[in-house]
């Protein structure tokens, strides 16, 4: 029998009213903010919207403020807190429209860390917020977390002291290297210090071996990335890697070609579509590997911001002895920060020096900012297409190359770095190196050679089986 | 090792909230091939919800579910998000299931993979050409859950990120009681801070749980709330939460909702009414149907729409915008009835602006948020009595997955309308 009343009783507004503040006094102490003085309760708010809220880091958002009043000026804020304990900021000036709306992607910011029209201006022009250590770059670590960014939006044109005020609203963005499904698989057999990511789903899948530079260490982020679309990527540390920091021994050719033999054997890895991607000083590795290696048949080859220049017949250790002679062309600029693009300048005349990439056999991308001021990645490029062109395999080559961009050509979004504290393996000693690029240029730069290099892969590792057939459709 | 080029499943976005759409395209096929989109996910309660189209790659050889007809499966034509709303649970499964996610703090997983060939069962037993893990979440990052542990009031609250202060939602289920989050969650991540009540738990609907005071209460939570404008808080109500949402717009001196949105409700409910009376009770047990599988069919139980408005919530006393949901398939509720009856009730009290019907054609009683599956049928566990029926809720799957799509997009246009904008100052005077 059904038993369902809402008869009218006598209730008591005190005993309601009592009740409810009970329970709110105990909600009161568990919520984060205040309300911002200057909206009364009686008042409509600001509305946030930040669209997608959950990304990967290397798609664009939408940032779109709504219900002010028309003409409102509003400062849009971007925060980040580093996995290292500091604080990352950037923000745009801009006007509200007559409906009382801010839409990032069509407004132009009339002020702030970025000018312009810049839909994604929040994320590449964040910097160190006043007052942190100086000369800091931001990299993540832990790729198994989402980095979070908080969007505000803030009440006319400011410039500082964010965090002293409470904004109109905010919202929680997260931003991803990692897809879901993508897995993260630590690699120590074959005394092999690396980690690999494999895409989501039961493969078959390309694969790819991914190289840092002269900093060492396992940097796993683009490796991440690159399995979020679709390639079995390697991220191998080859300059500080467990064999090296317990025997003091550096590895030679043959870990590389450990590596590709993981790869290649791998259930889920398909063999024969297997490519390199190294920046600064893993370009060096990759390509003396891509032209050298009996072992290593690669698909193709991707080199950033580096350099054919090497003592070819010399160990990787004795590569890093001939920069270290070299080291007398450092030069500094007028803040004492190091330029070492003159250490390999000029470009050798002597084959005994140089990769000889007129041997290459795969499809090569290089991707050089004009303005580096670490590697004299522009002109080994230029000597490249040279001896390419001269050995009849030029077809083989593209390079991307990206006027006033510095060395640091990260996946796109990634703030850019002109220059910052580092330490090379061998010397260990810290000192501030100019990277080089003007941000607004570089920050173009990460974009458009990242999109070009992920076509450049699909194109290579998924396209049809005979990439010299491929290559030859142009002529 | 095979070293046939494979080919590439996309998904975009991976992740995203319940209600956005996504992008599923397979590239790198041969042309003319025919492969299955398939959609696989396992619920809390442990079963497996498939969904599945058949296609033929164009000459490029590529499928996409966006431009591509789906020729047979779950769902059939050009449906971008068919993979979502056709779901239903694996052959074999237990009879009567309905899909609701319990725990709101972590996403649905869901496997988008694409077969070889036009297959229709044992996909599980199958090694698909590619797979894409992605996550549907009902909560944006940001928003907090608090949970009212209150003996006086049961419920979780959702307050989205930011300062605020933000408008506020009291959100109700019906029948089947307990407590579900996962609507207010959403709400949150759509900018209200939404209290998700629990009025009574499954099978135990006694009177001394349904005073007004609770809800009055309930209400009060939300509106007395730091981070909530205190005149902007409205109520969203199904089934029995809709019931509820009218009688407190119509009678409350306490709790005066700025604005309501009623799903697949009715106001046919007297004041005062207890329904122990015997003679009610047997006359509505003889009006209450069975279909040919033994279905419940509740709709006639309140019917014809009593004329004397004794009988009913006194809807001519409301004072606030309305929206009401209605499938005119709801095999439980006459909701569609009684949304004509309450028009006339509004209009004779001059109030008929304050109400907008929505009307969707074989669409059953259970409106969801969008892209999530259809139920026709299934378990219940009656309110007052524990006993474990099959209900019938109506409406046809895809009429009513486009209702879904639809009426969520103008819930959240109409609240958007009466507790986010600003009012223009002559609108006061």
């Amino acid at each position: 029998m059904r038993r369902f009343c809402l008869s009218r009783v006598l209730f008591d507004t005190d005993l309601v009213a009592g009740v409810s503040s009970r329970i709110l006094s105990h909600l009161r102490h568990k919520s984060k903010y205040t309300t911002a003085p200057s909206m009364q309760k009686n008042q409509c708010c600001v509305k946030l919207s930040v669209q997608p809220s959950r990304g990967l880091i290397d798609e664009k958002v939408t940032v779109l403020v709504q219900n002010t009043l028309p003409g409102f000026q509003v400062t849009v804020h971007a925060l980040h807190h580093s996995e290292d304990g500091h604080d990352w900021e950037a923000f745009g000036h801009y006007t509200a429209n007559n409906t009382g709306t801010v839409n990032v992607s069509e407004d132009p910011s009339l002020g702030g860390t970025y000018s312009g029209v810049e839909q994604m201006g929040l994320l590449w022009s964040l910097r160190s917020v006043p007052g942190s250590k100086p000369w800091l770059r931001m990299r993540k670590i832990n790729v198994q977390t989402p980095m979070e960014f908080k969007i505000s939006v803030y009440q006319g044109h400011r410039t500082e002291g964010f965090t002293d005020q409470v904004p109109l609203a905010g919202v929680v963005v997260e931003r991803w290297y990692m897809a879901p499904g993508v897995r993260r698989v630590p690699i120590t057999e074959d005394g092999l210090t690396a980690t690999l990511f494999l895409p989501s789903g039961p493969g078959p899948f390309p694969g790819l071996i991914d190289l840092w530079g002269g900093g060492g260490q396992l940097v796993e982020y683009r490796a991440a990335l690159l399995a979020s679309h679709g390639i079995a990527a390697l991220a191998l540390d080859y300059l500080t890697p467990k064999v090296t920091m317990e025997t003091g021994k550096m590895v030679e050719m043959d870990y590389f070609e450990r590596a590709y033999r993981l790869l290649e054997q791998h259930p889920q890895i398909l063999g024969s579509r297997i490519a390199m991607l190294g920046l600064s000083f893993g370009t060096s590795m990759t390509l003396r590997m891509a032209v050298y290696s009996q072992v290593m048949k690669l698909r193709c080859a991707v080199c950033v911001s580096g350099s054919h220049v090497q003592p070819i017949e010399g160990s990787v250790k004795q590569i890093l002895e001939y920069f270290n002679e070299n080291g007398g062309k450092t030069r500094f600029n007028e803040e004492n920060q190091v330029i070492w693009r003159d250490l390999l300048l000029p470009i050798p005349t002597d084959p005994a020096f140089k990769v000889e990439v007129g041997r290459l056999k795969c499809p090569l991308m290089l991707v050089v900012g004009e303005d580096d001021q670490n590697w004299p990645a522009p002109e080994s490029a230029k000597d490249i297409k040279e001896m390419m062109e001269q050995a009849g395999n030029s077809h083989l080559l593209t390079v991307l190359s990206y006027p006033n961009t510095g060395h640091l050509i990260e996946p796109p979004y990634s703030p850019h770095f002109r220059a910052s504290l580092f330490k090379t393996v061998d010397t260990h000693q810290k000192m501030v190196v100019l990277w080089g690029g003007e941000t607004v240029a570089h920050s173009r730069a990460q974009e458009d050679a990242w999109r070009k290099m992920l076509v450049f892969l699909r194109e290579n590792l998924y396209g049809s089986s005979n990439p010299r057939a491929a290559s030859f459709s142009h002529l | 090792m095979s070293q046939t080029i494979p080919p590439v499943l996309s998904v975009h976005p991976t992740r995203a909230l319940v209600d956005e759409a996504f992008k599923v395209v397979v590239t790198n096929l041969p042309p003319a091939t025919p492969v299955t989109l398939h959609a696989l996910h396992y619920s809390e309660d442990k079963d497996y919800w498939e969904a599945f189209g058949h296609y033929i790659s164009d000459h490029r050889g590529m499928v996409s579910a966006a431009q591509h007809v789906s020729l047979g499966g779950t769902y059939t034509g050009i449906e971008p998000m068919g993979l979502l709303w056709s779901m239903c649970p694996e052959p074999g499964s237990r009879t009567g299931l309905r899909l609701r996610k319990r725990i709101v703090t972590s996403p649905m997983l869901i496997h988008i993979s694409v077969y070889s060939g036009h297959i229709t069962v044992g996909f599980r037993n199958q090694t698909p050409l590619a797979s894409v893990l992605t996550e549907r979440w009902y909560m944006a990052p940001g928003v907090q859950r608090v949970e009212i542990n209150d003996k006086r009031v049961r419920g979780t609250l959702f307050i989205p990120p930011g300062p605020g202060p933000f408008p506020g939602l009291l959100d109700m289920w019906g029948g089947g009681g307990g407590l579900l989050e996962y609507r207010s969650a959403l709400l949150a991540s759509h900018g209200y801070v939404s209290l998700a009540l629990e009025y009574f738990s499954p099978g135990e609907l006694q009177t001394a749980d349904l005073q007004i005071q609770y809800f009055e209460v309930s209400f009060n939570i939300v509106k007395d709330h730091p981070q909530v404008i205190s005149d902007k808080v409205g109520i969203i109500g199904l089934s029995l939460g809709a019931i509820i949402a009218f009688y407190i717009a119509s009678e409350s001196k306490v709790a005066k909702p700025h604005c309501c949105v009623c799903i697949s409700g009715h106001h046919i409910f007297a004041f005062g009414e207890t329904i122990g009376s015997v003679q009610r009770e047997q006359q509505k047990e003889l009006k209450a149907r069975v279909d040919e599988n033994n279905y419940r069919i509740w709709r006639d139980v309140r019917l014809p729409v009593p004329s004397d408005p004794s009988e009913k919530i006194d809807v001519r006393k409301i004072t606030c915008p309305l929206l009401l949901v209605t499938g005119n398939d709801d095999q439980n509720t006459p909701s569609v009835e009684a949304a004509e009856d309450i028009a006339q009730m509004m209009s004779s009290s001059g109030r008929q602006h304050l109400l907008s019907t929505l009307t969707y054609p074989d669409t059953g009683h259970l409106i969801e948020p969008p892209y999530s599956p259809h139920f026709r049928a299934t378990n219940f566990i009656k309110p007052t009595t524990k006993e474990k029926v099959i209900v019938l809720w109506g409406g046809r799957t895809k009429p009513h997955s486009d209702a879904q799509e639809d009426s969520w997009r103008k819930i959240l246009a109409f609240l958007e309308q009466h507790l986010y904008s600003r009012t223009p100052p002559k609108a006061r005077l």
